[in-house]
């Protein structure tokens, strides 16, 4: 791997106003990833290489996102330039490049919008900022909504509420009907189509993997504990993102959820056929593969007979799972309508903590200070538990069960208002490390706090993405890589295996 | 798209240099590829490498973290079988650097 071309940006001291850089026209104009081959744009249902008509067609998807969607047309509309959203995205705080102020990256779309689909626009354009559709502008759509990660952190700051995430979503689904897709979600999505993961891990090769866990954690711990695959009549089917079988550290969250459904006794399976969690179409904005990703689940749980469906640590697959399933591939009315449909793995944990059926030693986990970075999807697009705010309650609790010494980083970085990792809506590859390190500035800015004020060493998360990006990151801003580590690890840890036999 | 010279074989590679075609794939290819990254080849390296292929041939995906430093503690001694050793000699990660020394295709997804 090249070395870096780029600089780490340097960490100050955490304010809760962050300084606003000074800007920097064009600074992030280069940061491109690759463009998807034509197999992979053809496999997911798009023309393979940009079309001959590509204005045209452009412009007519965008009219029909607008006509399908009064949200998006209201969130293209009501934008008044305020600028409460300039200082609120990581990317922009990172890079300095004025194109990532959330507004002027949603003004690339809108300025198309209105050439075409607004009176003013059509008739004096250049007096409000309308824009052709022209080669220019299509490279700075795809150069700068591959700059988004559609956490939604301005939207929490925005007066009128206008989702950034919609308007990202709707540029990358207007490129990807051109022909115009990006290589890295494109590719994967084609695999989950056709192998059932991400990682595109067939089924000879989980199975070996899931055997060989099994082996490992009976030699550390003494205990059986078994990670059942294709089980017909099991309880609980674990949907659960493919990099849990994979990387570090999400497996030893996955080894986690294992001694947790152990020790509650749990019946429960993985499915080699639905092998994945992670849905990207959310992240380019198509709502078919997002139900074709979506209905392997429900026909596999199906199959297999299971009652309840719980999901792994993945951010936002959960956002998929509790927000769209049901329209989706819904009602899951062949569950048992005892559980949440879905259920998160966080939610079944704090469940069985407040049931006094798992025995934790929080002492195993006192070598760890640990802070907890809430998952954009998790934080501001979905819910755990019965309360309001139990996403960010719930793993909060788990982890002070598990564990004596829990800090939290600042207020402005957390719950609702979280930072994004710098690596979510798709932009978790190679060819967007620069991207990726200086968009982990202000979530590093927030760490450094509870790294140098509480000596913090665990920096947990619970979705994989975070915990890849992290992994990677995390060296630029000299934190060793093995600071990040799953929630359900922590908890794994501080399970006191067999007591209950 | 590009390509790589080694002692007069051209061979595709994508953008980021993985082999587009991993029967192509031999053992001067993978000391180019590697010098490319920074690295010098020693007998461990080609440890990781030749097991990267084997598990390759039979299951079609490179080996999970976890099974490949279970393999190489088997191999090289128990001190050796953690991703802290890997990291020291694929300092991009064993997973990707690994893989793409080895003539394999670069692991998707969340990793």
């Amino acid at each position: 791997m090249a070395k870096p071309t780029f600089d780490t940006p340097e960490l100050k001291p955490y304010q809760e106003v962050p300084d606003i850089p000074h800007i920097e026209p064009g600074a992030m104009a280069h940061s491109r990833p690759f463009m998807a081959k034509p197999e992979h744009n053809e496999s997911i249902g798009y023309p393979g290489e940009l079309v001959d008509n590509w204005q045209e067609a452009g412009v007519k998807r965008l009219g029909e996102l607008v006509e399908g969607s009064k949200a998006l047309r209201v969130f293209l509309d009501t934008c008044v330039k305020c600028g409460a959203c300039t200082d609120k995205c990581h990317y922009f705080l990172g890079t300095a490049d004025p194109k990532n102020m959330p507004v002027a990256r949603q003004d690339l779309l809108r300025s198309v919008y209105r050439r075409y689909y607004t009176f003013a626009g059509k008739y004096f354009p250049k007096l409000v900022g309308a824009k052709d559709f022209d080669k220019e502008v299509l490279d700075d759509w795809y150069n700068y909504f591959h700059q988004c990660s559609q956490c939604r952190r301005c939207s929490v700051f925005c007066p009128y509420g206008i989702d950034t995430a919609e308007i990202s979503m709707a540029a990358r689904e207007v490129m990807d009907s051109i022909g115009v897709g990006q290589k890295y979600c494109n590719e994967i999505l084609g695999k989950v189509h056709v192998v059932g993961n991400n990682l595109g891990l067939p089924e000879p090769a989980l199975k070996d993997t899931l055997e060989g866990l099994e082996e490992d954690v009976e030699e550390d711990t003494g205990i059986p504990i078994r990670f059942p695959l294709d089980e017909k009549g099991a309880d609980i089917l674990l949907i659960t993102p493919s990099a849990d079988f994979f990387a570090e550290p999400h497996i030893d969250g996955l080894i986690g959820y294992a001694k947790v459904f152990h020790q509650a006794g749990a019946s429960w399976t993985l499915s080699s056929y639905a092998s994945e969690a992670a849905n990207f179409s959310m992240f380019i904005g198509s709502g078919a593969n997002l139900k074709k990703t979506a209905q392997r689940i429900r026909d596999a749980a199906e199959e297999l007979g299971v009652k309840r469906i719980i999901v792994g640590e993945c951010g936002h697959a959960w956002r998929v799972a509790y927000s769209f399933w049901n329209t989706l591939v819904g009602p899951f009315d062949f569950l048992d309508p005892k559980y949440p449909a879905p259920m998160h793995i966080v939610e079944y944990t704090y469940d069985l903590i407040q049931r006094g059926v798992l025995k934790l030693d929080k002492e195993a986990n006192d070598h760890r200070r640990i802070t907890f970075h809430d998952s954009c999807n998790v934080a501001r697009a979905s819910r755990m538990g019965n309360m309001p705010g139990g996403q960010f309650i719930l793993p909060r609790e788990v982890l002070k069960a598990c564990a004596n010494n829990f800090y939290d980083m600042p207020p402005d970085t957390i719950h609702e208002k979280t930072f994004c990792c710098g690596g979510g809506g798709g932009l978790l590859t190679d060819d967007l490390m620069e991207l990726r390190v200086k968009g982990a500035m202000p979530r590093m800015q927030a760490l450094k706090q509870v790294v140098d004020e509480y000596e913090v060493n665990t920096l947990v998360a619970i979705c994989a993405i975070c915990k890849t990006q992290f992994a990677k990151t995390l060296p630029y801003y000299e934190y060793p890589m093995s600071m990040i580590t799953s929630l359900h690890e922590v908890v794994g840890d501080a399970i006191q295996l067999g007591s209950n036999d | 798209m590009g390509e790589l010279n080694v002692g007069g074989k051209t061979v595709a590679v994508d953008e980021e240099g993985y082999l587009e075609n991993r029967d192509e794939w031999d053992m001067d290819i993978a000391k180019a590829i590697a010098e490319a990254e920074g690295l010098e080849m020693t007998d461990n390296h080609w440890e990781v490498v030749n097991f990267l292929r084997e598990y390759y041939d039979e299951y079609q995906i490179a080996p999970a973290v976890r099974v490949l430093t279970k393999a190489i503690g088997k191999k090289l001694g128990k001190d050796k079988g953690n991703s802290k050793y890997l990291y020291e000699l694929f300092p991009y990660g064993p997973a990707k650097q690994a893989c793409k020394i080895a003539g394999l295709p670069k692991p998707t997804g969340c990793v």
